[in-house]
């Protein structure tokens, strides 16, 4: 199999390129990319890329597969391989630190931005503020986002705006806490994000669904907040 | 950097409020004109012009003229928006993007005036 990955080390290297590298696989059974990726760095100790939980957890591994964001510990070759080939580039729209390594400062800034916290102004009772089990259950497939930022280094609204548009995973957490029934900063956190660009730059062509490895959906979550100004602001 | 926009407050609720209401303006307007002609196979431009030269008609012709013009402006600076940015033009950025939003309010303005004056002939 053929594998082309993306290098570049800003201490050497002018710009980027690919490296082309034939990989002999084990011809009996499927592997993930991340098992790919540690043989090659076997060769090449220089081959960079990050790494933790190799098992979808932390969320280190994303970058792109063949053109599609996924995380790498838990992406068979089987599913990602197409003719043979597979080419590795790091996650889209971001600065390269060093091969598949991206700096994910903007990402980060804008998670920061919707405050993703629970706020809430009245006293704090005795043990801890309860909820119903229905209300619980809206947080559901919200709170399990691991922010690897596949879904928002896939969506063109944050290649374009990365410093406006607050992206799917930024989004998805501000509905997290704008559907949470104990915070009751609701009407700030909308008024934080009625502007041209933060939530209404998502224009709803779902790549940020189509990647998502934990299947969440920020859509839908972003149409939520969308609903929510127009039945509370108008 | 993080910024809420060129433009903060409540414009992004607004213009996603027009578009919508626009859009069903739109819908309805070539949904009349559109099913007037199924009922009316054979009609001519006399026909036409009978049917759209009632004051309802006009009313609603010129409503989704407006309809038309607020939602093409809000696309297409959205579009500028999306596009015409300093990782492609540099410096001049700015500049190219106040050029071509004053382009379309023009060529918009433009157009509305001649459909207005075409639609109201009708009168």
């Amino acid at each position: 199999m053929q594998v082309s990955v993306y290098r570049f080390n800003p201490e050497q290297d002018e710009s980027p390129r690919m490296q082309d590298l034939d990989v002999d696989l084990p011809p009996d059974r499927d592997m993930m990319v991340l098992d790919l990726l540690e043989m090659l760095k076997a060769k090449d100790p220089s081959l960079s890329y990050r790494r933790s939980c190799r098992e979808g957890v932390c969320g280190s591994d994303g970058m792109n597969m063949n053109g599609k964001n996924g995380l790498a510990c838990i992406t068979p070759l089987s599913e990602v391989v197409k003719r043979d080939r597979l080419e590795l580039r790091p996650l889209p729209g971001l600065p390269v630190i060093r091969d598949l390594v991206v700096d994910l400062t903007q990402f980060y800034k804008q998670y920061e931005r919707v405050k993703p916290y629970l706020i809430n102004d009245s006293p704090p009772p005795d043990q801890e503020r309860l909820q119903s089990p229905e209300e619980r259950e809206k947080l559901d497939g919200l709170y399990e986002c691991i922010l690897c930022a596949c879904c928002t280094t896939s969506c063109p609204s944050f290649w374009w705006n990365p410093d406006k548009f607050v992206g799917p995973a930024g989004l998805l957490q501000a509905y997290r806490f704008l559907a949470d029934s104990r915070d009751t900063a609701t009407a700030e956190r909308l008024a934080d994000l009625e502007d041209p660009f933060s939530v209404f730059r998502c224009r709803g062509i779902m790549n940020c669904v189509s990647v998502c490895p934990r299947d969440l959906n920020p859509t839908r979550a972003i149409g939520k907040i969308k609903s929510m100004m127009v039945t509370r602001g108008t | 950097m993080v910024t809420n926009g060129s433009s903060p407050g409540r414009r992004g609720l607004v213009d996603f409020l027009v578009q919508r209401v626009s859009a069903v303006i739109l819908g309805l307007f070539a949904l009349c004109v559109g099913g007037w002609f199924a009922v009316n196979p054979s009609a001519g431009h006399a026909e036409l012009a009978g049917y759209l030269g009632t004051p309802v008609m006009l009313a609603f012709a010129s409503v989704a003229i407006a309809s038309l013009i607020a939602h093409t402006w809000i696309g297409m600076w959205t579009i500028g928006t999306d596009y015409l940015r300093p990782h492609y033009f540099g410096r001049v950025a700015r500049g190219v993007r106040l050029a071509y939003q004053v382009a379309v309010v023009l060529v918009l303005l433009a157009y509305g005036a001649w459909a207005i004056t075409v639609i109201w002939r009708l009168a």
